[in-house]
This record gives C-alpha cells, sequence and structure tokens, in this order.
C-alpha cells in the first residue's frame, strides 16, 4: 500500500535540547566534527487505496493540525515514499 | 454533598467567610492524567464544589469553571497535550471559554500543555533546558492580581508551590512575549530560580480576557496541611505546612459566587 512520509522540525530558532544532548554526547564516542545535531520526527502514513492527490492533501492537513505545532515546529516535507527499485511510488 | 472525596483536613482553609459550595468547578480526567483528584480536594478544601468530568464526555454538566489538572495525558505522545486538544470536552471547554460567559479555566502543567495547543493560550512548552526532570518547591509572584483565578492575591504576593514536570520551558515569539508582558498577561513569574528556562521566568499567563490560565507549577499539591511544602512565602511553616496554593482556588470560587449574586 502506498505511504506518505511527513518529516516535521524544531524550528530554527528554538533551541532543541534534545539536539544538544546528542551533539553533546558525540565526542564522549569519539565522533569529532559535528558542530549541532538536531533531532526531529519522521512519520508515515499508510493510505487504504490508491495514491491519490486528495490523500497527500490530507497528510498536508494532518502534518499542521495534529503531527506538528506551528509555534516550535516547521513541516519539512510530505510526500509519496518512492520504492527506489521500481523508481515508482509504492 | 461533597461526600465523594473524603477528606483528611477540615475545611477550615476557606477564610472567604462566605458559603461557596453553589460554585460548581469541574475537573477533567484524560487518560493519564495524575493530579485530578488532588485538584478535586484543592476545591473542596477551598469551599467549592468539585464535579469529575471524563474528556470523552460531550457536555459540562453546568459547571462554573473547569481545571484542566497534571500528569501525561496520552502519555504525552506525540507532543505534551497535543492529542488531548482533540477529545471532545475540549471542544466544549474552548467554546464555553471563548463564549459572552467566559467560563474561567485554568490548566496546570499538563493541562497548561493542553491550553496551549488547543490554542486558548499562545506559545509552547518544550524540553526543560537542562533535560532532568525537576521536582522542587518553587516560589512565585503574582504579576496580575485581575484574573479569575489570582484576585484573591494581594498586587505582588508571592507563593510557594511544587513544581514537577519534564517539559516546563516556556517559549514563544519576541512579538507574542512583548504581547503578554504589555498586556499584563503574564500571571505568575519565577522567582529567585528559573527552573527549567521558561522565556522571560515565565510560570503563567492568561488570555486577554483574563479568564483562562494556565501555570506550570502546582498549587493543588500546596492546600493541606501535612501535604504541602515546608515553606510559604512568609517563611518556614511546620511539617509539609505550606497552603499557598489554596489563595487561587479561592479566586475562582469568589469570582463565580460574585457573578451569580
Amino acid at each position: 500500500m502506498p505511504r506518505i512520509v511527513v518529516d516535521v522540525m524544531p524550528k530554527p530558532e528554538i533551541l532543541d535540547p534534545q539536539g544538544k544532548a546528542i551533539a553533546g554526547a558525540l565526542p564522549r564516542l569519539g565522533l569529532y566534527g559535528f558542530v549541532e545535531v538536531r533531532q526531529g520526527k519522521r512519520f508515515e502514513l499508510t493510505v487504504d487505496g490508491e495514491a491519490t492527490q486528495e490523500a497527500l492533501d490530507k497528510a498536508r492537513t494532518a502534518a499542521t493540525t495534529l503531527l506538528s505545532n506551528p509555534v516550535i515546529e516547521d513541516v519539512t516535507r510530505v510526500e509519496w515514499i518512492v520504492d527506489a527499485a521500481a523508481g515508482d511510488v509504492e | 454533598m461533597n461526600t465523594e472525596t473524603p477528606l483528611i483536613g477540615s475545611y477550615t482553609a476557606n477564610d472567604a467567610g462566605q458559603d461557596l459550595t453553589d460554585a460548581r468547578v469541574g475537573i477533567v480526567t484524560f487518560p493519564g492524567s495524575l493530579d485530578d483528584r488532588d485538584a478535586a480536594r484543592a476545591v473542596r478544601l477551598s469551599g467549592g464544589t468539585a464535579v469529575p468530568l471524563w474528556h470523552a464526555d460531550s457536555k459540562l454538566y453546568d459547571v462554573d469553571a473547569v481545571i484542566i489538572p497534571g500528569g501525561f495525558s496520552y502519555g504525552d505522545y506525540l507532543r505534551a497535550g497535543a492529542i488531548s486538544r482533540f477529545s471532545p470536552l475540549m471542544d466544549r471547554i474552548i467554546d464555553a471559554a471563548n463564549s459572552d460567559a467566559k467560563m474561567p479555566v485554568l490548566g496546570i502543567c499538563n493541562g497548561f500543555q493542553i491550553l496551549t495547543e488547543a490554542h486558548l493560550l499562545p506559545g509552547s512548552m518544550i524540553k526543560n533546558d537542562h533535560l532532568q526532570f525537576m521536582c522542587r518547591d518553587q516560589r512565585l509572584r503574582v504579576e496580575n492580581n485581575t484574573t479569575a483565578w489570582t484576585s484573591s492575591f494581594e498586587a505582588g504576593a508571592e507563593l510557594v508551590v511544587p513544581l514537577k514536570n519534564q517539559e516546563g520551558q516556556y517559549v514563544a515569539d519576541e512579538k507574542t512575549l512583548d504581547e503578554l508582558e504589555g498586556e499584563g498577561r503574564v500571571v505568575f513569574r519565577y522567582v529567585d530560580h528559573n527552573p527549567n528556562g521558561s522565556r522571560r521566568d515565565i510560570a503563567g499567563i492568561s488570555n486577554s480576557a483574563g479568564n483562562v490560565v494556565g501555570l506550570m507549577p502546582h498549587p493543588e499539591h500546596a492546600v493541606e496541611a501535612g501535604f504541602g511544602p515546608d515553606t510559604s512565602a512568609t517563611g518556614p511553616v511546620e511539617l509539609r505546612g505550606g497552603l499557598d496554593g489554596l489563595a487561587i482556588f479561592t479566586s475562582v470560587l469568589k469570582t463565580i459566587v460574585g457573578s451569580k449574586a
């Protein structure tokens, strides 16, 4: 069944405490060279039926009303998950 | 009357000098609410009548005010308060809060988060800047004593109540913060110590009408001798004798009784 991916990231101007904590942990693993880490969320919405524009529009509405809080987060991606082998929507 | 929640303490805490039992305050329980019974006790100890409400209810049972208590509604999945905001009862609460009657609504901790997700209050809550769960007795200053929930306080009064949260850092853009300050809508501010990195030491805010208030610390845990903080705003008290939270509940009860008179 076709799937839609929604990415939500904390706004650039909002301090991301979790990302900051991860950035602080990387050097303790010996992994240097990363100056910042931002932690976001990825949602996958599986569609019942065809991969229609209507389904994508509904996913966009879900992304802005429930999946993200516009005060602190940006929706950075709403698109079909493409099967790499087929080169098309799953 | 008032037989549902057994009380250990007495009603002597109600110093309002008037009968407040006609004031009915609804306490909403969501899946994962923790402090609903404490909030109901606080209403009763202050002299009012507490009415339990279930989040899936579609009516408000003629309550005069609503408290959205602390806890971890829906496990704080997605974001704190994000899923609760779409409960059937929240639509009724939003309508009543925005109606001409301007029903008083108080959101405490998780309830504050729900009120921001419901857009009854601006801004949002993110994880504490130090990433730790924080539990301490916190001193606050009442910056606005004209709201439905703070009218029993003297101007500039301070109170000490417990604070406990992981996601209590209040954030909003500079324009919103300036508006809140300019319109006197910063209702409570942290004193001595900012426990979570909240912008401008904000602990609680109101909507423009003053009937909707969100507060991160927990006044309902400072209402009963033996179960409160070890200090009050006026100094040390006997063991766990801090009762500074009571005035928030007597404020709304008196507001309700006054509006009915």
